[in-house]
């Protein structure tokens, strides 16, 4: 590394990405390769919305209509939404708990890879033969039985961006246990910071559950096992309790994140500290704690008795305690504040009645007894898209708005942003709520049509209005992006001039080392205390200004998730093609090879010294 | 290393002290590991001897937990200080994968 700051060109540049272990960067493509499956996922929303706008339509085949439900779902939950949080969580946790990079930066890079490489070959199914068809949870009985490489694509892609999740949660986990700066003990650390510790130990005990049923289906439709083949003694219904012991806890991993950043908001924003903070941590553990035990709520149908469903349908409901807490900690902290309504404030402030409306009717769907009516109807697809939309969505574009300036050193137009929430608030509320209704009338989810004389025509085709206003609310925040980039004009640290946290204190454009000296947290919201007592640097700091020991870049993550591209071909085309196990021996070879090189080759990274750090360039 | 590290010279206690632990420590673990050698002696001699597998099985799986103990505290370092949080994640993802395996049990096989 030079120490001498130059103009790069764009193979430079790109090679830079390509070989990055900065936690910022990575946070950069995790943002940009989210937003385009975001996209990806949203015009197979609009092309469900369009099929289904008017009865006996034909825009689509069954076929293919069941093939984009599954892909619109799976592309949003896995490659999409998680995606785009944990571009939140690198450029924000390390710097809210003063870490110059996260724990493992090596790793950090690899996650990265991994889910961008399963996407897109989950993706490729498109090209390649058609894409899985069996919804997004892939249930066995419908995936064993579905022709064609879909449910292959699905396995395999999920399996190689998974791997990517697990990595990156267990890089969260450690980096927060171990790398806090002096003075920030657990409970002063930010509610983002929170949120992503209990968030990625959600991963780390969820996602082996969804490993091993995704390795039952490679196993049984690609290399002859039956684990889930009932007339060769397997069951079909291990499938469904492996994939939701996955999928509840997922869902999550999902909102919590969500509920960081609107903690961070609403406290920002009412310019007022977190009401009930400890309360907030509480609630926050034990939502994480009751997501593992609930998962069978999504099976009461399946018939597992009596006294399961009941034990499962209390537990369910237990989990409107500690939400409910949250919910009542925001209000308070809105209460007497000094509001100022910017567009993540915005954001937030509409955030609560669709969240505690999308709450309202998972709690109804938990009474076991209601929910065999509710089951697989519109009532169902209306409750989850208000949660992961009214929940996950809106915490995402508010964090966008929100972190823009810390990430890019720009700030996105206020006034483009408020188009861009009305048109997608008001189209989320048109889109979705009609459709607790059609699912009351009896809608079943997952119809490529349906009949004319059913009366589900108007309420449909609101519906469909609605996504039309959603799209126009994504493309104006396009539009907004592009528009920002290109002006380009610097902000400064603390933009929105409420910061409270140790990130806003950081001097943009923020240094590659983060912190010259590691800061003193004083007390939870650090950069407020410090602007409180009139410190104009920001910070305190916990030590003199020494050498700084960095990470190389390497390239070595990228390659060795291309080995596990190339052999999922293999393993895809087993016996079928001839070339099949040559693919997949190639690629678990490169995939070893360059695990090989990783550990044989001894990598000790190199220090940026005081001397560079104490010049005018700040060791660039 | 950075070249303005700063340098600690032990003290002759200290480095004395730090021996004499270290001494101690390979000890037990040459200790647990002849246990553990024995334990699984003891496995294979049950199976060897042919007693009923209503008794083979409970043996084994005792002597499991044990040797599973004992590597978590004299291999793993569980006992030694600051492995608290690793510990804590330990026992509830084991906590966990009772809590599946009970409900597997239940309610998928026996009911």
């Amino acid at each position: 590394m030079s120490s001498i700051a130059q103009k790069k060109g764009f193979g430079a540049t790109l090679w830079d990405y390509l070989t990055t272990v900065d936690h910022k960067k990575i946070a950069v493509m995790y943002l940009i390769a989210g937003g385009l499956f975001f996209v990806i996922g949203g015009i197979e929303a609009m092309l469900i919305r369009i099929q289904l706008a008017k009865p006996d339509n034909d825009f689509v085949s069954a076929g293919l209509f069941n093939e984009i439900i599954t892909m619109h779902g799976t592309t949003m939950i896995f490659l999409a939404a998680m995606p785009l949080l944990f571009a939140f969580m690198n450029a924000v946790m390390p710097l809210q708990i003063g870490a110059r990079d996260v724990a493992f930066p090596f790793l950090n890079s690899l996650g990265f890879w991994l889910f961008l490489f399963g996407g897109v070959f989950l993706n490729l199914s498109w090209f390649m033969g058609g894409a899985p068809d069996a919804g997004w949870t892939s249930y066995a009985s419908l995936s064993l039985a579905s022709p064609g490489h879909g449910i292959d694509f699905y396995a395999i892609g999920l399996q190689i961006a998974g791997a990517g999740t697990y990595i990156a949660g267990i890089n969260f986990l450690v980096t927060i246990i171990n790398m806090r700066a002096p003075g920030m003990t657990y409970m002063r650390m930010p509610l983002m910071t929170w949120t992503t510790f209990v968030a990625s130990a959600l991963i780390l005990f969820a996602f082996p559950p969804l490993t091993i049923g995704l390795f039952f289906l490679i196993l049984d439709r690609m290399f002859g096992g039956n684990f889930f083949d009932h007339t060769m003694g397997g069951n079909t219904i291990i499938w469904e309790h492996l994939f939701w012991i996955f999928g509840h806890p997922e869902v999550y991993i999902l909102i919590l994140p969500a509920f960081g950043i609107f903690s961070e908001i609403f406290a920002i924003f009412a310019r007022k500290r977190l009401f009930g903070y400890s309360s907030m941590v509480f609630a926050t553990v034990l939502i994480g704690f009751l997501g593992f035990m609930v998962w069978a709520h999504h099976m009461f149908t399946v018939g597992l008795g009596p006294t399961a469903n009941a034990i499962f349908a209390v537990a369910t409901m237990a989990i409107a305690v500690p939400t409910g807490m949250k919910i009542f900690n925001w209000l308070l902290t809105i209460w007497g504040g000094s509001i100022k309504v910017t567009t993540p404030m915005l954001y937030a402030l509409g955030f609560i009645p669709s969240f505690v409306a999308g709450g309202v009717t998972g709690v109804m769907q938990g009474a076991a007894p209601l929910d065999y009516q509710l089951h697989d109807s519109y009532f169902i697809v209306a409750h989850f898209h208000y949660v992961i939309v009214g929940g996950v969505v809106l915490a995402i574009l508010a964090a966008l708005h929100l972190w823009w300036p810390l990430m890019f050193n720009q700030m996105l137009s206020e006034t483009l942003g408020k188009w861009t929430f009305w048109f997608f608030f008001i189209g989320f509320h048109l889109t979705f709520f009609i459709q607790h209704f059609l699912g009351l009338m009896g809608m079943p989810r997952r119809v490529f049509t349906f009949g004319a004389n059913q009366g589900w025509d108007l309420f449909n085709l609101i519906s469909s209005i609605g996504a039309i206003f959603m799209a126009i609310g994504v493309v104006i925040l396009v539009v907004n992006i592009i528009i920002t980039v290109v002006k380009n004009v610097p902000v400064g640290n603390d933009p929105w001039g409420d910061g409270r946290t140790l990130e806003w204190a950081i001097p943009q454009p923020v240094p590659f080392y983060n912190f010259k000296q590691t800061p003193l947290v004083r007390g939870l919201d650090t950069f407020w205390i410090e602007k409180q007592e009139g410190n104009k640097e920001g910070m305190t700091y916990a030590e003199p200004i020494s050498d700084i020991h960095m990470p190389n870049n390497s390239f070595v993550p990228f390659v060795m998730t291309l080995g596990l591209f190339i052999a999922g071909f293999g393993a895809l085309y087993n016996g079928e093609k001839d070339w099949a196990v040559p693919v997949l021996v190639l690629g678990l070879a490169i995939t070893f090879a360059s695990m090989a090189v990783r550990s044989i080759k001894d990598d000790h990274g190199y220090h940026i010294h005081k001397e560079d750090l104490m010049n005018e360039k700040g060791g660039k | 290393m950075s070249h303005d590290a700063q340098v600690y010279v032990k003290s002759d206690t200290e480095f004395n002290y730090i021996k004499q632990k270290r001494k101690q420590d390979m000890r037990g673990q040459i200790t647990t590991f002849a246990i553990m050698i024995f334990l699984t002696l003891i496995a294979f001699a049950a199976v060897a001897a042919d007693f009923s597998k209503y008794l083979i099985a409970p043996v084994i799986l005792l002597l499991a937990a044990v040797q599973v103990v004992l590597q978590l505290y004299y291999f793993m370092h569980a006992k030694e200080k600051n492995h608290n949080v690793a510990m804590f994640f330990l026992i509830f993802g084991a906590f966990l994968a009772f809590v599946f395996i009970l409900t597997f049990l239940t309610i998928i096989w026996w009911g």
